[in-house]
């Protein structure tokens, strides 16, 4: 196994923590490396990049467990442990590959389903707000307003009634309607991290 | 006539996906062709009872075909969760729910209801989506979108 470059050396101990995929990493490498070891570059190079790869699939894993489970108590350490990484390198790890940090996608997240519930449900704000895993009806209202330009109710009052809504499936709706933040200063609705 | 004969994944390791797609899922494969010249393999699957469309699980394509940074990249897309989505329908979400977990398939999700039906989903061992849905009349009040409730 190489070891000569950083991202290696960062990522195997994390392999081998990580369950679900026993020794996954040693033959994907090896696979790699035999089918193209001079078109890639050097042999390290190769490894390299494929290990990002490797990085890339268990940070998906953390990030499916947020889309799984965002309505528990979930928190950035249970993603870190998702991915296998110690938490202060998983944080960095995900914004690299995601853009956002794993607290702000667990929070948009929570407020994308939360919007989704005001369209499609007649349930109160508050039933709400607990159902995503948000842990305060105040700071979610607030949360909610800041990131959707109105409050919740206000938002519910946009959309025409749940049944004339097409059949668009979850994990589309899931990966287009989740908000952008617009501030930093969001510190609700990602209880317990 | 127009009709969908084939779509494609990208995958990290053919031999990897094909016994994903056949062992696990219990598909058929419905063509494995090497040819060598092209250093290529034609590998298409899909399941019994539809044989008009397949599923074809192409390598993530190093040079010629694509640069090496532009392989490394389409590779960590497709691991990150990026490659698209495969959307399955099935008359029984929990049944097959059920049989696949018991194959070994691991999902992201129980069976949980939607406005227009219950589905549950899972990846392929590249990272490709995979969605199975149940598709029922639409109905707000089924809908609430939440796992196990």
């Amino acid at each position: 196994m190489h070891h000569s470059t950083r991202r290696v050396n960062v990522v195997l101990p994390a392999l081998q923590r990580s369950g679900p995929v026993p020794g996954r990493g040693a033959r994907v490498v090896a696979t790699r490396a035999a089918q193209a070891p001079s078109s890639v570059g050097t042999a390290s190079r190769t490894v390299g990049l494929v290990t990002a790869q490797l990085l890339a699939r268990h940070l998906l894993r953390a990030r499916d467990l947020a889309d799984a489970r965002y309505a528990e108590p979930l928190t950035v350490a249970d993603m870190a442990g998702a991915a296998g990484l110690s938490r202060a390198h998983f944080s960095r790890e995900f914004k690299r590959a995601f853009g956002e940090s794993p607290h702000q996608y667990l929070l948009t997240r929570r407020l994308e389903r939360a919007a989704a519930l005001l369209q499609v449900t007649d349930w109160s704000v508050a039933d709400i707000c607990f159902a995503v895993g948000a842990g305060s009806v105040g700071s979610f209202t607030a949360s909610f307003s800041r990131m959707y330009g109105r409050p919740p109710v206000a938002y519910r009052r946009l959309w025409p009634p749940a049944a004339r809504f097409v059949r668009v499936p979850r994990c589309v709706a899931m990966a287009y309607a989740r908000p952008q933040n617009r501030t930093f200063r969001e510190e609700i609705a990602t209880a317990g991290s | 006539m127009i009709r969908i004969a084939n779509v494609q994944f990208w995958v990290h390791d053919q031999d990897e996906a094909l016994r994903f797609y056949t062992k696990t899922l219990g598909w058929e494969v419905r063509a494995d062709v090497t040819i060598e010249a092209w250093n290529f393999r034609w590998l298409a699957v899909g399941p019994a009872g539809q044989d008009g469309v397949g599923l074809v699980l192409m390598p993530v394509p190093g040079p010629p075909m694509l640069d090496a940074e532009s392989s490394a990249a389409l590779a960590e897309l497709v691991a990150k969760g990026d490659g698209g989505t495969l959307f399955l329908e099935t008359d029984d979400c929990q049944a097959s729910y059920d049989e696949l977990s018991e194959r070994g398939v691991a999902f992201n999700d129980p069976p949980t209801a939607q406005p227009y039906g219950i589905d549950t989903s899972f990846r392929d061992p590249s990272g490709n989506n995979i969605r199975l849905t149940q598709l029922l009349e639409f109905d707000p009040a089924r809908g609430n979108g939440l796992s196990g409730t």
